[in-house]
């Protein structure tokens, strides 16, 4: 069953053509990444997807709604993590996730969803002096508030240290174990590489390449096989700092791929 | 549907975030207590103290002292003497002093029927203090006439305040300012809250709940409602027992106090709405604000000011919540106030309906 259908999407800003006429399925159940450089037309998809924007032309269906006509409903299914989410600058993470449970009106154990997304050691740090990897996860947090079937994470890593980051690709894992449809947007390449069932390469406004990543390396890849498989500097950088999985000191076993 | 829970969690949130930042903390509840605290000191406590006026007696017979003791005594000047060897009007003028007294020489001896003698003021034309000097002297000459001529008073003067009570400055700066807090607080924070929400695209955010910008926007108005009301009570408690004001607290008042508010959420988000920038909506609200702020009765009746700004206060919205509040709390005036309360209501409901209708939580 598809979570997601998209048919020949346009959406264009003035001469600038954002989204060019494309077309994608996401599956339920898996992780589908849209890769592309900044300015890729990425994050207006998402939007669109979400019921933020208004597109131009094409078929959009997210959990069998338009996301325009029926945002409203639609977003008591699904779950985002804005680009650049943000909160109240003196509200605590629990308390944000009070606030979301009561908008949604529903009953969370928020010391639950804290440990589902590695937090619970600041649930009681004012949203301001959490760190940017601390944040994308309180902005995670809320987004399960509502225990969304698809979610929607929008460069959910970008800014963050390589630690963090690796952190929020174990929880990205975990909610993937869940049966959760997830749609991530990211510029990493490794990323994409490493949590995505299926990838769409997007570049200036079109999806120049899909598929599973394996089928993309072969279809598009030199055919050349590395002999020796090397360290990146990234793991190098990694291992010299410290475990790979923590929120502040609080070690997490590494997700086991 | 409207759901009340949804505003309410809301509102928790929005005010916790209030008081936990300290701007908001002090512009909340100590604001209006200095304010009040500052004018009432300026405007209370005596300031209509006795006109300083430099003298000179050259008489030297008992009348000329006589004289300077009946100024004296009437509480609105006070004589300072100065030697008889330098010229009082360079004096005055090298001392800034607005008001001299000349006593000639041989006053007391000239006094007699079928003689003339002057006694000459001097004042500065632009100072208003001159005219009361010489009504004073001219009283006093008056009284000097009529006791020489062996007569007394015939024709007298009774003077009656037209109001029952009698009301002081401080009684016309509490509504004032209790309108003035009403404005700025509100005003200030939704231009800022609404232009930064929607650079940051928080409202975006917000529009992924269930929240909806109708229920959004009221929970604002519940705050700044309670808001105004804490300030209302504190700035009536201290000009009542600091400054002594006479202001009446009744029920009357809270319809002022609900729909002021309900204006100024509404306009505050309005301008943070239409306008581009966090900058050009800051720019913005202070062209709406200034003008408003201050001629709008809020320091100063608007009596005081001349005939075409006085019709031009008369457009500005905080105008009716101050006068309103001045036929609540000093007058006692009820059916003017109802009308101002009507005025109010319905700019505040068009003021409203157009800030949800601008506001947009996503974009097209």
């Amino acid at each position: 069953m598809s979570a997601i259908e998209v048919q020949s999407l346009k959406k264009h800003y003035g001469h600038l053509m954002a989204v060019d006429d494309i077309s994608f399925s996401v599956m339920s159940g898996e992780i589908f990444s849209l890769l592309g450089p900044n300015g890729a037309g990425k994050t207006t998809t998402v939007e669109i997807l979400e019921g933020l924007r208004q597109r131009d032309s094409g078929e959009v269906q997210v959990l069998g709604m338009d996301p325009w006509k029926q945002g409203y409903n639609l977003h008591l299914k699904i779950g985002v993590i804005p680009q650049g989410f943000r909160f109240f600058d003196k509200s605590t993470p629990r308390e944000a996730l009070k606030y979301y449970a009561d908008l949604f009106n529903v009953k969370v154990d928020p010391d639950q969803i804290l440990r589902e997304v590695i937090l619970e050691d600041s649930k009681d740090v004012i949203f301001e002096n959490l760190s940017g990897g601390q944040k994308q996860k309180v902005g995670l947090a809320l987004a399960l508030v509502n225990t969304p079937e698809l979610l929607f994470l929008d460069e959910p890593t970008t800014g963050l240290d390589p630690q963090a980051r690796r952190t929020m690709w174990h929880v990205i894992q975990e909610l993937k174990k869940q049966g959760r449809t997830i749609l991530l947007t990211t510029h990493y390449l490794e990323e994409a590489q490493l949590l995505a069932d299926k990838v769409a390469i997007m570049n200036k406004g079109k999806i120049i390449a899909a598929g599973s990543p394996s089928e993309l390396i072969e279809k598009y890849g030199s055919g050349k096989r590395q002999v020796m498989v090397s360290d990146t500097l990234e793991d190098v950088f990694v291992k010299l700092v410290g475990a790979p999985i923590e929120d502040e000191g609080n070690v997490v076993k590494p997700a086991v791929s | 549907m409207v759901s009340f829970k949804r505003i309410f969690a809301d509102l928790s949130v929005f005010r916790r975030e209030y008081l936990r930042n300290r701007t908001g903390f002090f512009f909340a509840l100590v604001f209006p207590v200095i304010l009040i605290l500052i004018f009432g000191a300026i405007f209370s406590g005596g300031s209509n103290g006795p006109i300083a006026v430099y003298a000179q007696n050259h008489d030297s017979g008992p009348i000329g002292a006589q004289f300077i003791h009946a100024m004296n005594s009437t509480n609105v000047t006070r004589i300072f003497l100065l030697p008889n060897n330098q010229s009082l009007t360079q004096y005055l003028q090298s001392n800034s002093g607005d008001v001299g007294l000349y006593i000639p020489q041989n006053f007391s001896s000239s006094l007699r029927p079928g003689n003339h003698v002057n006694i000459t003021i001097y004042s500065n034309p632009s100072d208003t203090s001159g005219q009361i000097v010489l009504g004073v002297a001219n009283g006093v000459v008056n009284f000097l006439n009529l006791r020489l001529a062996n007569s007394s008073a015939i024709v007298g003067l009774q003077s009656q305040n037209v109001v029952s009570k009698s009301y002081s400055y401080i009684d016309f700066l509490i509504p004032g300012l209790i309108g003035f807090s009403i404005l700025t607080s509100p005003m200030f924070s939704m231009v800022n809250i609404s232009s930064e929400y929607k650079k940051s695209k928080f409202f975006k955010q917000l529009s992924l709940t269930p929240l909806t910008k109708g229920e959004w926007l009221v929970s604002k108005v519940i705050w700044y409602v309670l808001l105004s009301i804490i300030s209302f009570v504190l700035m009536t408690l201290f000009g009542t027992f600091a400054f002594h004001a006479h202001v009446g607290i009744n029920a009357a008042v809270i319809p002022f106090l609900v729909v002021g508010p309900l204006f100024f959420v509404s306009l505050g988000m309005l301008v943070g709405t239409v306008t581009k920038s966090v900058e050009s909506a800051g720019v913005i609200g202070n062209i709406i604000t200034f003008p408003m702020m201050f001629l709008s009765g809020t320091f100063f009746p608007i009596s005081l000011m001349p005939t075409y700004l006085q019709a031009f206060a008369h457009v500005l919205p905080l105008f009716y919540l101050i006068e309103g509040l001045n036929n609540v709390m000093v007058y006692s005036n009820y059916s003017q106030a109802v009308t101002d309360v009507l005025v109010l209501v319905v700019i505040s409901a068009v003021v409203f309906v157009l800030a949800v209708r601008f506001f947009k939580w996503r974009e097209d």
